[in-house]
């Protein structure tokens, strides 16, 4: 039941390490999505590919190229947006946002199996993933792992201080941008595996559980890693046994991973509050057997 | 490396802001080595605004600046600046000594990997600040005054030779403010210039230099003359009670 779905079946295990590859992947980026309030962006940069990746459908191209080329847009765009027009960051998010997003169905609906193409792009197609998108994951997770253990330093100042970042010699506009690309390159290589929609739930969801018990942000990323990765194991199987969506399995078990921890943290630090007050105030329960 | 006579920080005509219109302007200054420059003013009169244009985080809007004979920003390893901190809620819980080694990133660039003498100046900014018994604990879990504590080791940590605080006493009890004026007459013996923004008159006493502000420079020069009743009914609307 739990093991031999993956022995019986090739395209299952294939897969388990591209769902594996992506977790990671989402994990390290994640982190930072998580820590510096990038969610924001992070789900606008998932949708803004969507007009790339369905031009690029029509024209029957690489929808790897055409994701990059509407990730590149909605970072170029955003940057414009927020600094010509004097509008806080949030705002020219979400126009850029809706506009790339309805830009994009638009382009799609021109297609003859416009809810099927639309569909695979928001939702992918896990469990249809060959041995060339293994290695385009594989090649994406490298990258983002060099640039993020490179850029430690500048990325944890970011997280913390925007402004000990510059007066610590890095610049915050750059390394900003360095991490919006790690993001971009996340999602760019992950929509054929879990969508554009669902890649959002993969760099969220594990970061946001690694975060409620890490202290460091290479905790964080090994604990959503982790996090991830069960996650993935878990969704097929409930995918393979109940005939649902994989994606969608495996992003609703993290989400209920995340549920499933942070209630614990809940209970652990009422408990542990309600052990500092006893020891603070100890005198109200004595006080009465002296009198 | 000062310039050509002597100076860690000189400015002329300067004009400072967050935009092209100017909050202070026509500051001059000239500070030595071990030197006190001590900004005194109301909320908004411009004290973090021209902090700010030293560390480099604002260009200035008019006018000359140079720290250390280069344009501000440009020596990280040898300026350092504490900003006004808000009380933590990072979404990391950071432990107190991550947070203070922070300070060394400006010496260890992307690759350097710290030495033990890195360790070791993290350790000591711990104890002179007396916050090594909290080393271990998430920054976010303690008091406004432990934080503030915390971010003055972290600024030690950078080992500067020009550091600019901005309201560096805020949130500390007594024995905390006559740490940072232990700390800073410290600095100051070992030839590190001090920039210094404050509400307290009394933080002025020891200054080389006191620049009284009120979006405009009211008063600057030595206490006993920038700090005259007239400067302060100026800029207060009330005078030191003798």
């Amino acid at each position: 039941m739990f093991i031999e779905p993956f022995t019986n079946n090739e395209f299952l295990r294939l897969s388990l390490v591209a769902g594996i590859l992506v977790a990671i992947t989402c994990a390290i980026a994640g982190a930072f999505v998580v820590l510096r309030g990038l969610a924001f962006i992070g789900d606008a940069l998932a949708h803004g590919v969507l007009p790339g990746i369905a031009t690029a459908m029509l024209l029957g191209i690489s929808g790897v190229i055409g994701a990059a080329v509407g990730s590149l847009v909605m970072m170029a765009g955003v940057s414009v947006v927020s600094r010509r027009f004097r509008l806080s960051g949030d705002t020219a998010i979400g126009l850029l946002f809706v506009g790339m997003l309805a830009l994009g169905v638009m382009i799609t609906s021109r297609s003859s199996t416009f809810v099927g193409d639309l569909s695979r792009i928001l939702f992918g197609e896990l469990l249809g993933v060959n041995s060339g998108d293994l290695v385009l994951q594989s090649l994406a997770l490298v990258i983002v792992a060099i640039v993020a253990f490179i850029a430690r330093r500048p990325f944890l100042l970011l997280c913390v201080d925007e402004g000990l970042a510059n007066t610590s010699g890095f610049s915050s506009r750059l390394f900003h941008n360095l991490m919006l690309t790690i993001v971009a390159i996340t999602v760019i290589a992950s929509f054929q595996t879990v969508g554009t929609l669902l890649v959002l739930g993969m760099l969220i969801a594990p970061a946001a559980t690694g975060a409620l018990f890490a202290r460091r942000i290479s905790t964080v990323m090994l604990i959503a890693s982790l996090v991830g990765s069960i996650s993935t194991y878990f969704g097929l199987l409930i995918s393979y046994h109940f005939d649902l969506a994989a994606g969608a399995s495996i992003v609703l078990t993290t989400v209920l991973i995340f549920a499933m921890a942070a209630t614990y943290t809940e209970i652990r630090n009422m408990i542990t509050d309600n052990n500092h007050e006893e020891h603070e105030h100890p005198h109200t329960h004595a006080g009465s057997h002296v009198r | 490396m000062i310039d050509a006579a002597g100076f860690t920080i000189k400015a002329e005509q300067l004009a400072v802001g967050y935009t092209k219109f100017p909050i202070v302007s026509k500051i001059s200054l000239d500070m030595k080595p071990g030197e006190l420059l001590v900004l005194i003013g109301t909320n908004g009169s411009g004290k973090s605004t021209i902090l700010k244009t030293l560390a480099g985080l604002l260009k200035p809007v008019d006018g000359n600046l140079e720290i250390l004979g280069a344009a501000p920003g440009s020596l990280p390893k040898r300026v350092a600046y504490l900003p006004q901190h808000p009380v933590s809620t990072h979404t990391l819980p950071l432990r107190v000594r991550d947070v203070i080694a922070m300070g060394r990133f400006a010496h260890l660039g992307l690759f350097k990997r710290p030495s033990s003498r890195d360790n070791q100046i993290v350790d000591n900014s711990m104890h002179l600040t007396g916050i090594e018994s909290q080393a271990n604990e998430p920054i976010r879990d303690l008091s406004g005054g432990q934080q503030q504590r915390t971010h003055l080791a972290q600024v030690l940590t950078r080992q500067a030779e020009v550091l600019l605080l901005d309201e560096p006493t805020a949130g500390l009890d007594i024995n905390g403010r006559k740490l940072v004026a232990d700390l800073i007459a410290s600095e100051r013996a070992r030839g590190v210039t001090v920039v210094m923004a404050t509400h307290e008159l009394h933080d002025a006493e020891s200054a080389n230099t006191v620049m009284l502000l009120a979006q405009r420079v009211v008063s600057i020069g030595r206490p006993e003359v920038a700090l005259r009743d007239e400067f302060l009914r100026e800029c207060f609307g009330f005078t030191q009670p003798h």
